[in-house]
């Protein structure tokens, strides 16, 4: 394990969407280290708890870090003030990120809302490999396709009222067709109803899924217990809890209890 | 440079602050941070005869200046510190405390007994955990409980021996009077004020627990008068805690009365706060030529 904290300079920002902001972050050491799946904490000017946001791209190269948050309370608002230029107080990478399979052929990434942009990464990672299921509830929300496809990915966008995208309805939808014609793994991210569905599809079809997990945090690195999630050892069926932060936030689709 | 040593019941610290006991974990994910040797001792997180799984999620939320938390002792048990954890914490140049708890006075005494036999130098106690013999109520919330849990302890150990206070009590100088009287060797305080908050859209509470623990900076000022109360009330050294997120909060406790100060929230905010509240104590001493931090333990002078 190894992570730093810092304050970090937002090179660059961009309003993705209503209350979605992208940055660009200076953090060349970091840059170095980060794996897909793989979170930032985030320390909200004036707050007391540091939020966990994906890191949705990674520039070794140029020590660039990506994210992409949405405004949902007072912590992503604050952030969301900060302009080009501020620094960001982060403590960088953590947790237990994707498995990267050189040998896969053909990859399912499975996007929901918020949860699209940390399959950038994964996008960049497996390229022409990969086809990115994203939902969104409707056109106002859509984000990322462009950057999915930049990577070489096929993508395809569902909406819950059909205002985008080629498909009406949830992600599951174009899943159930895909899996069907032999998918090596699939990995995803988005609300705990979409992953529940993606994991039981893909359990029922014998495919290999991992899964990104959402808790609240303190630490963010494994000491407070504060993100305990349930969870139970495929192979001996022992219940564990296990902490988000650490241990996930990727986790086997069959490790996680409901 | 001033002389930070503090000396607690006979414990040699190089300086007063303490990560407390929940937040630090056995140290090793603060290490990526800093050496451990740095900090004048750390406190372990709530250990009990068994493993425990804790409460659960969500366990943390958020409030004005605080957060409340509802992990519960979640923890590997006993047998598992003294055999994984203890072991690698006490090659690190700290004073190490044991923080223990369970739900009877055999269990808090069984814990204590087994770590009377390891190299480990304090054992702090908490008292704030529910007792099942008597309806749940927490230990450190009556005199007779408090003094029962405390004796059996005492009993079992020759260890230096903390016993931490819950500041959920009508009196805080009673309580600590009966466990000096049941043998405590000191007392830290205080431990989380009990919250709860309510999501208005769902109508659910934010803790799964439905309640929690308040700490960081909105609990300092009832850590204060606290420390300030209790250390007036007992002959015993007392150990500061409750909202610490400076230098000069860490001496303002020791003005009121605390011998060293422990540091919980604080570390989630900014991973390095203890090391950084020993540089401004020292700081602060140097600038106003006081020689030596132990000069200013109890030093406040009340109107
Ligand atoms: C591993 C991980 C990766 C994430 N990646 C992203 C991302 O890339 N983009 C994005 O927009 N959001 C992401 N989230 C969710 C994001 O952390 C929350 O939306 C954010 O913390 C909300 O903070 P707030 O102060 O605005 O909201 P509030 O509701 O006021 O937050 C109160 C407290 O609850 C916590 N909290 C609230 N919602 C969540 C949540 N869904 N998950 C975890 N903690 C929460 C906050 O951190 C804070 O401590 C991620 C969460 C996790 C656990
Ligand atoms: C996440 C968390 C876990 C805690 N776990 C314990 C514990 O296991 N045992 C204990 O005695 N106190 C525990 N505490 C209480 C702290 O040690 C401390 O008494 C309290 O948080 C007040 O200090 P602070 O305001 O600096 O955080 C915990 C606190 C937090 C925030
Ligand atoms: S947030 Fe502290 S253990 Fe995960």
């Amino acid at each position: 394990m190894k992570y730093l904290q810092g304050k970090f300079p937002i090179l660059k920002k961009q309003a993705l969407a209503k209350e979605v902001y992208s940055f660009w972050i200076s953090c060349p050491e970091i840059a170095k280290i980060a794996q897909p799946g793989q979170f930032v904490h985030i320390l909200p000017p004036g707050l007391g708890l540091r939020r966990p946001i994906s890191i949705a791209g990674i520039d070794p190269e140029n020590g660039i870090l990506r994210i992409v948050f949405v405004i949902k309370h007072e912590g992503t608002r604050k952030l969301a003030e900060l302009r080009q230029g501020d620094y960001l107080d982060m403590i960088a990478p953590l947790g237990h990120g994707f498995t990267l399979l050189p040998e896969a052929s053909h990859v399912v990434l499975v996007g929901g809302g918020i949860g699209v942009p940390p399959m950038l990464p994964l996008a960049a990672y497996y390229g022409e490999r990969a086809t990115a299921v994203s939902g969104f509830r409707s056109f106002q929300q859509v984000i990322l396709q462009e950057d999915l496809e930049k990577s070489g990915a096929s993508t395809i966008c569902c909406t819950e009222d059909g205002s985008a995208g080629a498909i009406q309805g949830f992600v599951t939808t174009p899943l159930e067709q895909l899996l069907t014609e032999g998918v090596d793994a699939v990995f995803a991210c988005g609300s705990q109803p979409m992953l529940k569905a993606v994991a039981d599809l893909c359990i029922k079809n014998h495919t290999y899924c991992e899964i990104s997990m959402e808790e609240r945090m303190a630490c963010g690195i494994g000491a407070c217990l504060g993100c305990a999630c349930k969870t139970k050892n495929p192979d001996t069926e022992e219940i564990q809890f296990l902490h988000v932060c650490k241990n996930g936030p990727v986790f086997k689709a069959e490790e996680v209890i409901w | 440079m001033a002389d930070l040593s503090v000396n607690l019941c006979g414990i040699d610290f190089k300086n007063p602050i303490i990560p407390a006991s929940g937040v630090f974990g056995y140290g090793r994910e603060y290490e990526e941070f800093y050496d451990l040797s740095e900090l004048g001792g750390i406190a372990t997180k709530g250990t009990t005869a068994q493993k425990r799984t804790g409460n659960l999620s969500p366990r943390i939320a958020e409030t004005p200046s605080g957060m409340l938390n509802s992990v519960g002792l979640q923890n590997p048990g006993i047998d598992h510190f003294i055999a994984q954890e203890l072991p690698y914490l006490l090659t690190k140049d700290t004073v190490i405390l044991a923080n223990i708890a369970g739900s009877t006075p055999e269990e808090c005494a069984e814990v204590a007994e087994k770590l009377d036999s390891t190299q480990v130098h304090m054992i702090e106690l908490n008292i704030s955990c529910p007792n099942v013999k008597q309806g749940g109520a927490a230990f450190g919330t009556s005199c007779a409980m408090a003094e029962q849990v405390v004796s059996a302890v005492r009993k079992a150990t020759s260890k230096p021996l903390v016993v931490k206070l819950s500041p959920n009590v009508t009196s805080i100088t009673e309580i600590a009077k009966a466990v000096e009287s049941a043998g405590a060797d000191a007392v830290s305080l205080i431990n989380t004020l009990l919250g709860m908050r309510i999501d208005i859209h769902s109508r659910r509470p934010v803790l799964r627990n439905n309640v929690g623990g308040l700490s960081g900076a909105a609990i300092f000022p009832v850590a204060v008068r606290m420390v300030w109360q209790t250390a007036n009330a007992v002959k015993i050294p007392v150990i500061g805690m409750g909202g610490v997120n400076s230098g000069e909060d860490a001496i303002e406790l020791m003005m009121a009365g605390a011998s060293a100060v422990q540091v919980g929230m604080a570390v989630f905010t900014d991973p390095y706060a203890p090391v950084r509240i020993v540089r401004e104590i020292n700081d602060f001493l140097d600038e106003k030529q006081i020689p030596a931090v132990r000069d200013i333990i109890g030093t406040v002078q009340p109107w």
